[in-house]
């Protein structure tokens, strides 16, 4: 990674990643860790395997109780997260014990009720103070993030817009050019989740996306496998890994600490080989 | 904060009431709900639309629901005299049939005829089903296991007309989670289904169709009580859960300052946090389910486990209009407990011969309470939400009877 003054904003560490990886003739690779699954302590172990294994950047996924855009395996996390009492301070605390060990920047994916809830400006100032680079909010749409944009500019923190293959271009192009960081680019129409094919269209769709924006295009939901994570590198500028990880964490956990980051930093390791 | 003085002229541009509601959703369901204003807007200004819908309110449903003189709970109560807006009387026996026959001829003119919906008491689901059976529609229902349990008869006449009910295992298995579970299909099939919900609740523009299609209730008991009774009544009351047959009942009154309204949640078994569903009695504003209103959730957002005897009104959440009612003083709420309503139900069970559900019951209760209050010349009426067949066999479980009923005090 290049090298970066102390007081450079998050965004400018964010796009330091992406231009890191460009130059290494790489894309970006974002895998997605559930906070607090199994517990805030083995999060951490797993964020530092995660950059140790050639992430680019990790979304870090804020339990929420009612996760309508997830499917059953993040859903599964985050419940399991809250049951063992995991709370956003808990969750505030492991990012900045993270980020302070790890290159790859750190985003939350975080619901807006959980943001609404502390209030958008203490929200922004503590995850800032957390060492967090910005967030992807899944259910807060262009019409109602104007307050949420603006604490977010100031702040140098990234708001990272999502776009669906649901969303129709004229709407596409407004959200592009609000996404800051870079623009999620949503393989299906669907919840998040695993799936075997990638959806027919998405390497066009990311073609068109490339027309109308400059920032880096990364395309989530569905990746799991390398062959999945080299088709889409390919087009785009990063993957992003969400659902495959979480279950290979919760699955693996009871094999013991020692193994289950082995297990993670080899898979890890050959998602970031395929791109 | 929001105005002083509540407005009928809500929701604006952006689905807001006050500072409530909005549009809280994945992007993935944007463009449905876009779609789905574009063509209730054209749907409201067509003359074929309102026709239809009418035609079909009166020979399938059997609206006007008739407005009755409780005679002899008045009588019980000793004051103001009451009157119940027989909803229950609706085909499929609540007021919810009057959202999903409207959505439904929606649904069609948006060339879905794919239908989902989720459902608590099972009562919203069985107005989905029929909706979808008559207009020959592929119906899916999400409810939640525990309400699968308690109200069964719904779960066996849904299946009977032909809808897929699909228990939700998830979470607290009650309607909070028969909704996520909704949701979530919704987000992989918007393009050839319509999410038909069930109450003033979701993303705009949910809490404004559904409260227009639940007005004809509000409508036909302003001019029952003006042909029956020479004028309007002193005070109108309804059970909230998400809060549709209080939304449609009170809507027509919101510019009639003079009208008391009151809205009843379920206060459960105590105002201890987890044993009660009363959103606006003591929770919080917050975002849920795609909109910004008042919700029992915990420090960080997390949305709270409730209770409540009552799968209708077993919900953490309230539609947004009611947060905007409540913070500008049009209406007042209050709760009653799961105690309360089980006797409410006896009381109207036998003393005027309607078995009202146990969602209604709650209104009941406090209607009766508060005609004592009043003087015989005021008038009461209460949104009689649908009937309590459906509840029948678990008030009979809950009471420790035969299910038979023998045993049943008298
Ligand atoms: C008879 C009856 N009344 C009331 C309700 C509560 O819903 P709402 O508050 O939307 O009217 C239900 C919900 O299932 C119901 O079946």
């Amino acid at each position: 990674m290049t090298a970066l003054t102390q007081n450079a904003t998050p965004i400018a560490k964010l796009e330091a990643a992406f231009a890191a990886a460009r130059t290494a003739g790489r894309k970006a690779l974002a895998p997605f860790v559930t906070a607090g699954d199994p517990d805030l302590a083995t999060t951490v172990a797993v964020l530092e395997a995660v950059d140790r294994a050639g992430a680019t950047l990790c979304e870090l996924g804020v339990p929420y109780s009612d996760p309508i855009a997830d499917g059953p395996v993040i859903q599964a996390s985050y419940t399991r997260a809250l049951g063992a009492g995991i709370t956003l301070d808990g969750v505030l605390s492991i990012a900045k014990q993270a980020s302070a060990k790890v290159t790859m920047p750190i985003l939350a994916m975080v619901s807006y009720s959980i943001i609404f809830r502390r209030g958008i400006d203490r929200f922004v100032a503590d995850a800032k103070a957390a060492g967090l680079a910005g967030f992807v909010v899944p259910d807060l749409p262009l019409e109602e993030s104007d307050e949420l944009d603006a604490a977010c500019r100031a702040a140098g923190l990234a708001l990272v817009r999502l776009v669906t293959p649901t969303t129709p271009p004229e709407r596409a192009e407004a959200i592009a050019r609000k996404s800051t960081g870079f623009l999620y680019c949503v393989s299906v129409a669907g919840v998040t989740g695993a799936r075997t094919d990638l959806p027919p269209g998405l390497l066009d769709r990311i073609a068109w996306l490339r027309t109308k924006t400059d920032v880096p295009i990364v395309v989530g939901f569905g990746i799991s496998s390398p062959e999945q994570v080299r088709a889409v590198a390919a087009v785009a500028d990063g993957v992003i890994v969400g659902s495959a990880l979480v279950r290979l964490v919760a699955e693996s956990a009871p094999e013991g600490q020692p193994a289950m980051l082995a297990k993670v930093e080899r898979f890890v390791t050959d998602l970031a080989a395929a791109t | 904060m929001p105005a002083a003085v509540a407005v009928s002229s809500v929701p604006d541009a952006l689905g807001r009431f006050g500072r409530f509601g909005g549009r809280y959703v994945p992007e993935t369901l944007s463009a449905a709900l876009d779609q789905l204003e574009r063509e209730y807007a054209k749907a409201q200004a067509d003359p074929a639309f309102h026709a239809e819908l009418d035609a079909l309110l009166s020979a399938f449903v059997g609206r006007p629901t008739p407005l009755l003189f409780a005679k002899r709970l008045t009588e019980y109560a000793g004051g103001a005299q009451i009157y119940f807006k027989r909803e229950d009387l609706s085909h499929t026996g609540a007021h919810k049939i009057n959202n999903t026959l409207g959505q439904g001829l929606l649904a069609i003119r948006m060339g879905k005829r794919r239908i989902i919906a989720e459902t608590g008491a099972g009562q919203h689901g069985v107005a989905t089903a029929t909706a979808c059976a008559r207009f020959g529609l592929e119906c899916v229902v999400y409810m939640g296991a525990e309400d699968v349990r308690r109200q069964a008869p719904n779960v066996r006449n849904m299946r009977f007309m032909g809808a897929e009910v699909r228990p939700v295992e998830s979470g607290s298995r009650t309607l909070r989670d028969a909704i996520n579970e909704a949701m979530r299909d919704w987000m992989g099939s918007v393009e050839t289904t319509h999410y038909i919900i069930g109450s003033v609740v979701g993303p705009h523009p949910f809490p404004r169709i559904v409260r227009d299609f639940q007005s004809v209730i509000g409508r036909e008991t302003v001019e029952q009580c003006r042909r029956q009774l020479g004028r309007l009544p002193d005070t109108v009351v309804a059970c909230v859960g998400g809060g549709s047959n209080a939304a449609g009942m009170f809507y027509p009154f919101v510019d009639h300052p003079e009208v008391r309204l009151v809205g009843v949640e379920a206060g459960g078994r105590s105002g201890k946090p987890g044993d009660h569903a009363a959103s606006l009695s003591y929770g919080s504003p917050g975002i849920l389910h795609g909109s910004l209103s008042y919700v029992l959730q915990d420090h960080d957002g997390q949305t709270a486990d409730v209770h409540s005897v009552s799968a209708g009104l077993d919900y953490p959440g309230v539609g947004p209009e009611h947060a905007y009612w409540h913070d500008t003083g049009r209406v007042e709420y209050t709760s009653v407990t799961d105690g309360e309503a089980l006797d409410a139900f006896d009381l109207v069970a036998q003393r005027e011969g309607v078995l009202p559900a146990l969602e209604t019951s709650h209104a009941l209760a406090w209607a009766a309470n508060e005609a004592a209050k009043r003087p015989p010349s005021e008038i009461l009426v209460v949104c009689l939400s649908g009937r309590g067949d459906k509840d029948a066999a678990e008030i009979a479980r809950l009471r420790g009877l035969a299910a038979d009923g023998s045993g049943v005090a008298r």
